[in-house]
């Protein structure tokens, strides 16, 4: 499309943004019906344990209690997954996490349904607790799933491989080998919204759910399953989310499957409600990894071999870590050219909190470990870190370690250029290495990344749109892509809006149904503005050909020579003056004439019994991957970014401000010029928490927070001021050439600043997050005990049990 | 039902007056979502840490989570849905609709109220006194760029704040 924007690119208010400083804006713990139950689930008392015998007898007596139901009672499938169907929805025989849920009631109110979990006695039998994930991989360590297929090592469940040319003869030709470990946290989503569901039976023996729920499509499959009920049974709708980052996903997808057994054993609606405790006990957390990084250099700074050896803790389930590794295992080496790579991913279950997709899905574990190899290599051979990285960074046509060559236009090296040039990176990194020894230092770091785009060859990857036109011309749009709060709709709407010549005012973007729009996969990957969108313009297209056909018709005017502008169908006068006595509606420099109102034509349209529907489905292009040989045409296109962070170090202390960021990202095109920057402010925040605060903490186990007051993420103090340049390479692939933003801009800031740290005091940080003890100290302190909002009970019943395993100590 | 001796107190609401039967445990938290249907105010973690629940209370900002109900006799209260005056939108709303301040919406109704209690204090606070009025109101998702942007577009060309 040759055209100036009309909507598209310009500055647009947010669809959803109205309801939401008014306070109109339904979440889920916002609905109520009449007669509604809650219901509330008795989690488990041990980390790892066998179930010997569950008694509900005494809290089935209690008046006002409605349901006590346990796995027992479950018609259909007890267990779910999106790979590995082995999570229970009640655990029956054992539970392998302190979050597993045991029994379930529904009561009268809040507080009866409260009291009737501490009526519950369940026996158990402790077992070894594995919280380690290379502890767990040793041959002598209990199984956590007995009969889960094991990769060469126990208790491992993924091997992903990438191989690329013959690392033996790479190392042999190096000068010198950098070989590092690195490490990473437990990552908590830290959404604002705790989880909420309503479950309500329907009139043809159904069940509605309306919740906080990312994949709805996802979700509706499992709840079909453990019901025993067909898909169009089963109508979930979400309601505005208070946010997810991948959080709102089994976590939900188990809150639906219980809150719909108890509706339909009662009969009732039934209401759940996560408190934030609950919330941070149960969910899933980002994968901790530890990293093994061994590269082959020249002199010159060339790179001949990569090997790497990661392990995920996938906890005690296997979620979504098969894929979440997938991308690890292609992105582990970065967009640097290397002949010869060899790198293995492995995924753990331990009885930690499993781990699944979070913002970033397996990208920012191991750009930490890419980037700071990067600045050991620049220091090693006496270059500077810019220099380095355009060294050895790819550019068109260059082939990643997966074999696959880049046809697209490769901006690395423009988004590391606009990036060093507007935060003066060079001079800054030269002059703080040189500063004099003072109590505060300063330090400015850099880090880049290259993203594949949506899912990629992890799996099948199509969306649809839904584009309904009134008969008073305005219009109802929905789709299968879901909005979590980063902003699907206003991009879907800005994108219709477009192709349609209508403003915004005239759209009306419904939530998402199961029984009202098609199955489009999860909403992950950042997929949300290339997939949904390219469904969202080709349905819009359909209906844009249907109303100009009408058009023409009403007009005798071709086609060809008519358009949809700021609400009128128009006639395009090209380039030629506007004749004397014709009125140019059209604020742009533009010329065409006003023949109809919208509104008209949709009336027009209506009146012709023309369709006044237009349905897109998109599917990706074509990609590829050989799980054995670890190659492949990964992704269909990928994204550039770089990071510069600047921070001060107080070496008397340890602590770490970060004075400055920059923030550069290609994303193809920008559909709504504030909500990319959104998205790169909101990613930057949140990879300072990954660099610096952040640490979802277990003591074999047992988390050791379970609300804000101890599990920090950053405040409107922590996060400095951030420049966002926004970078736009149209690309073939997306609408009107956009691509994605949200996870790459979360990706790359801890890098960024852990390098900033080393080029303040000459000291590097191997393990996340750079807190006051790691920068000070190298090492992390441990706290003994509880404090704070941790669960006792839980804690104190089982660490006197005999039969665990110690930490193995990584903690050094 | 767990029965427990309610008590009868009179207050305020976004300007209007109500005598309320309420159980002394109860948070005015629990009052504004579960009793009056005023849900705008969120529950995000009920021990005053996320700010998700702010309310003014005589012009101040408090955490509704941690207000017992008996503490709102007599008291004027404020929440996001008395913040419009009829269709007129409160000029802190406009900015934040204006500046994408705004993404899931959670913090919003917290930021608004934190924010006003601010600028009625001081009409045209710096940078530094904007940030930290707002610290103690998590927000995950924007990076608090654009809420900082609004809240100082809105003391800029502050037209007569009314309530
Ligand atoms: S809910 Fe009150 S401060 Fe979080
Ligand atoms: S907008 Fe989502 S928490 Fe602030």
């Amino acid at each position: 499309m040759e055209k100036e924007h009309n909507i598209v690119s310009t500055q647009q208010r947010r669809v959803d943004a109205w309801g939401k400083v008014t306070g109109k804006a339904k979440f889920a713990e916002d609905y109520n019906v009449a007669h509604q139950l809650y219901g509330k689930v008795l989690r488990s008392k041990y980390p790892h344990a066998r179930i010997l015998r569950i008694d509900t007898s005494k809290a089935a007596q209690l008046p006002g209690v409605e349901a006590v139901l346990t796995a027992k009672d479950i018609p259909g499938s007890k267990v779910f997954g999106i790979v590995v169907k082995n999570q229970a929805i009640l655990a029956e025989e054992k539970v392998r996490y302190l979050g597993d849920g045991v029994v379930l009631v529904a009561a009268v109110s809040k507080e009866i349904a409260e009291k009737t979990i501490t009526l519950i006695n369940v026996d158990y039998e402790p077992l070894p607790v594995l919280p380690d994930p290379e502890t767990a991989m040793q041959p002598d360590s209990p199984r956590i799933h007995d009969d889960s297929p094991e990769y060469e090592f126990r208790n491992t469940f993924v091997h992903h491989k990438v191989r690329k040319g013959d690392t033996e003869k790479g190392f042999a030709e190096a000068d010198f080998v950098i070989e590092r470990r690195f490490k990473t946290q437990f990552i908590e989503h830290s959404y604002l919204e705790p989880e909420a569901v309503l479950a309500e039976p329907s009139e043809q023996g159904g069940v509605k759910i309306t919740g906080s729920i990312q994949n709805l499509f996802s979700s509706r499959r499992s709840v079909a399953t453990f019901l025993n009920l067909d898909l169009n049974k089963v109508e979930i709708i979400q309601t505005t989310l208070g946010g997810s980052f991948g959080g709102k996903d089994e976590v939900m997808t188990a809150m639906c499957c219980r809150s719909a057994l108890l509706a339909l054993k009662t009969g009732k609606p039934v209401k759940m409600v996560n408190s934030r405790e609950e919330s941070m006990l149960e969910s899933y957390k980002r994968h901790p990894y530890v990293m093994y990084y061994k590269w082959g250099v020249k002199k010159d700074g060339r790179i001949t071999a990569m090997e790497q050896r990661c392990i995920a803790d996938g906890g005690a389930y296997a979620s979504m870590s098969p894929f979440v590794t997938w991308r690890s295992v292609v992105q582990a080496t970065g967009p640097y050219h290397c002949e010869n790579v060899k790198t293995d991913v492995y995924a753990v279950y331990t009885n930690n909190n499993y781990t699944g997709a979070m913002r970033g899905f397996g990208s920012p574990q191991v750009n930490f470990a890419i980037e700071s190899m990067m600045d050991e290599l620049a220091e090693k051979v006496g270059k500077n870190p810019l220099e380095i990285r355009l060294q050895n960074g790819f550019e068109r046509g260059a082939v990643t370690a997966t074999g696959q060559k880049l046809e697209h236009n490769v901006s690395l090296k423009e988004v590391l250029t606009k990036a060093a040039h507007s935060s003066s990176f060079a001079k800054k990194w030269n002059d703080y290495r040189h500063q004099p020894p003072s109590p505060k230092k300063n330090g400015i770091g850099i880090a880049c990344s290259y993203r594949g785009v949506s899912l990629g060859a992890e799996g099948t990857d199509a969306a649809g749109t839904i584009v309904s036109v009134q008969t008073d011309g305005s219009m109802i749009v929905s789709s299968g892509i879901t909005d979590m709060g980063q902003g699907a709709q206003s991009a879907m709407s800005h994108i219709v809006a477009e192709v349609l010549g209508i403003s915004l005012d005239r759209i009306q973007f419904l939530n998402t149904n199961t029984s009202r729009v098609p199955d489009s996969g999860p909403t992950v990957a950042s997929r949300g503005t290339i997939m949904g969108g390219s469904a969202a313009k080709r349905a819009a297209e359909i209906v844009r050909a249907t109303l100009l056909d009408v058009g023409s018709k009403m007009t005798g005017i071709t086609a060809e020579a008519l358009d949809l502008r700021e609400n009128y169908l128009v006639h395009t006068l090209g380039e030629t003056p506007v004749p004397p006595g014709v009125e140019s509606g059209d604020s742009t420099s533009r010329r065409c004439k006003r023949l109809a109102s919208f509104t008209e034509l949709a009336a027009e349209t209506f009146r012709r019994g023309k369709p006044m529907y237009g349905f897109g489905w998109f599917k990706s292009p074509k990609t590829s991957w050989d799980e054995e040989k670890g190659q492949g045409e990964a992704y269909f296109t990928f994204v550039y970014g770089c990071n510069v962070a600047e921070v001060e170090v107080d070496t008397q202390t340890g602590k770490v401000d970060v004075v400055e960021f920059t923030s550069v990202h290609d994303v193809g095109k920008a559909i709504s010029r504030g909500g990319v920057l959104g998205q790169i402010y909101g990613g930057v925040a949140m990879g300072l928490g990954y660099g610096l605060l952040e640490e979802f903490d277990f003591e074999d186990g047992v988390p050791k927070h379970l609300n804000f007051d101890e599990y920090l993420i950053p405040t409107s103090m922590d996060v400095p001021p951030v420049k966002a340049i926004i970078v736009e390479n149209e690309d073939a692939a997306g609408p009107f050439g956009a691509k994605s933003i949200g996870e790459p801009a979360n990706e790359i800031a801890a890098p960024a600043i852990v390098n900033a740290i080393f080029n303040a005091t000459g000291q590097r940080v191997y393990e996340l997050p750079a807190n006051l003890e790691r920068v000070l100290l190298g090492h992390k302190l441990t706290r003994k005990g509880e404090r704070g909002s941790v669960r006792k009970s839980a804690a104190e019943t089982w660490t006197d049990a005999s039969c665990k395993i110690r930490h193995k100590a990584t903690d050094e | 039902m767990l029965q427990m001796n309610t008590l009868t107190i009179t207050t305020t609401i976004n300007r209007r007056n109500y005598t309320l039967c309420i159980n002394p445990n109860q948070t005015l938290l629990d009052i504004l979502r579960e009793e009056l249907g005023l849900s705008g105010t969120k529950r995000g973690c009920e021990i005053g840490e996320c700010g998700a629940c702010t309310v003014l209370m005589n012009g101040r900002a408090v955490n509704a989570c941690l207000v017992l109900a008996p503490q709102i006799e007599g008291q004027e209260i404020l929440t996001v849905e008395g913040l419009a005056v009829g269709e007129q939108l409160h000029s802190l709303q406009e900015a934040f609709l204006e500046h994408e301040a705004v993404h899931c919406g959670f913090c919003t109704p917290g930021m608004l109220l934190s924010a006003k209690e601010l600028l009625d204090e001081n009409p045209n606070p710096p940078e530094t006194d904007i940030r930290f009025a707002i610290s103690g109101n998590l927000c995950r998702c924007t990076g608090y760029v654009q809420i900082v942007e609004a809240i100082q577009a809105a003391s800029a060309n502050k037209p007569e704040r009314k309530p």
